[in-house]
């Protein structure tokens, strides 16, 4: 599964258009994670407040999406862009990859949510691939 | 048997009083078979499903989404007994249409999307936890015949 031309013009656009308020997408995308799919709180069990409306999820949604918009910038080259994060999470964070997938689909829920209509199917597919390939970078170096 | 809470039971009905039945099928339906294009497999029947505007502007497509949706509101009105109201049509799934129920969740997640785009912020993350149990659910009760 690759990206094509179009796949990476409809990514880079949205990023450009959503990017003021990135910060608060990441953070909403993670605040869904951990309601929608409880049994991921159990890797932020050092965090004082485990809520959705919790600072330091908020922060930690913000910085895990800055990330994403990081990969975007360097979308040719995904693999190199990640490479420091792919390791982290294969020696240090272990985060179980099925999760990717889970973070994946709440990230798409916080677009949808925030671009409504401009959330089009053709865009939805992009982003799809775009995530699978971030988290296929991401669980790399795991084994 | 299903325990939903009084609040899950509302998120649900909520939501649903809102939804336009025929755009929220047509919408789900359309990005599955532009998302997954391996499901357009099970449409060869319905003319030209092979790219996002041949999909958007087919009938059929509309027609069935609207179909798909309409049943999904018999297990809204049975929240209670959704294993028992989807026992036809999980077989007719099984025996006759032989779909592959990984394909129901497919459909789950795509209208989860579909209905944050309408709702927006409305479709606050406990409103969607509910949703994702009615989905998972509804998938549950449709693969419940296959053998």
């Amino acid at each position: 599964m690759s990206l094509s031309a179009h796949d990476k013009e409809l990514i880079v656009k949205v990023w450009t258009k959503i990017s003021p308020k990135a910060a608060q997408i990441g953070g909403d995308a993670l605040g869904r994670l951990i309601v929608v799919f409880p049994q991921t709180k159990i890797y932020f069990s050092h965090f004082a407040d485990l809520s959705p409306s919790s600072p330091q999820i908020k922060a930690h949604g913000a910085k895990v999406l800055g990330a994403i918009g990081e990969a975007v910038s360097s979308i040719d080259n995904v693999s190199a862009s990640l490479s420091k994060l792919s390791e982290l999470h294969a020696y240090n964070l272990r985060v179980d990859p099925v999760n990717f997938k889970l973070l994946a689909h709440t990230l798409l829920v916080s677009l949808s949510a925030a671009l409504g209509a401009e959330f089009t199917p053709e865009i939805h597919l992009a982003w799809d691939k775009f995530l699978a390939i971030v988290a296929a970078v991401l669980s790399e170096k795991y084994r | 048997m299903v325990h939903w809470t009084d609040e899950e039971r509302q998120a649900i009905t909520s939501i649903w009083a809102e939804v336009n039945v025929e755009e929220a099928g047509h919408q789900a339906l359309t990005r599955v078979l532009v998302v997954y294009p391996w499901t357009q497999r099970y449409f060869s029947t319905f003319g030209n499903v092979s790219n996002a505007t041949a999909i958007a502007g087919n009938h059929m497509v509309r027609a069935h989404g609207k179909r798909v949706v309409v049943a999904l509101g018999d297990a809204i009105k049975n929240l209670d007994n959704v294993k028992a109201t989807y026992a036809k049509l999980s077989e007719l799934h099984s025996e006759k249409l032989h779909v592959d129920p990984e394909n129901f969740k497919l459909l789950g997640e795509t209208l989860i999307i579909s209905l944050a785009a309408q709702f927006g912020a409305a479709f606050t993350p406990d409103i969607q936890a509910a949703w994702q149990k009615l989905m998972a659910v509804v998938t549950a009760a449709l693969s419940k015949q296959y053998y």
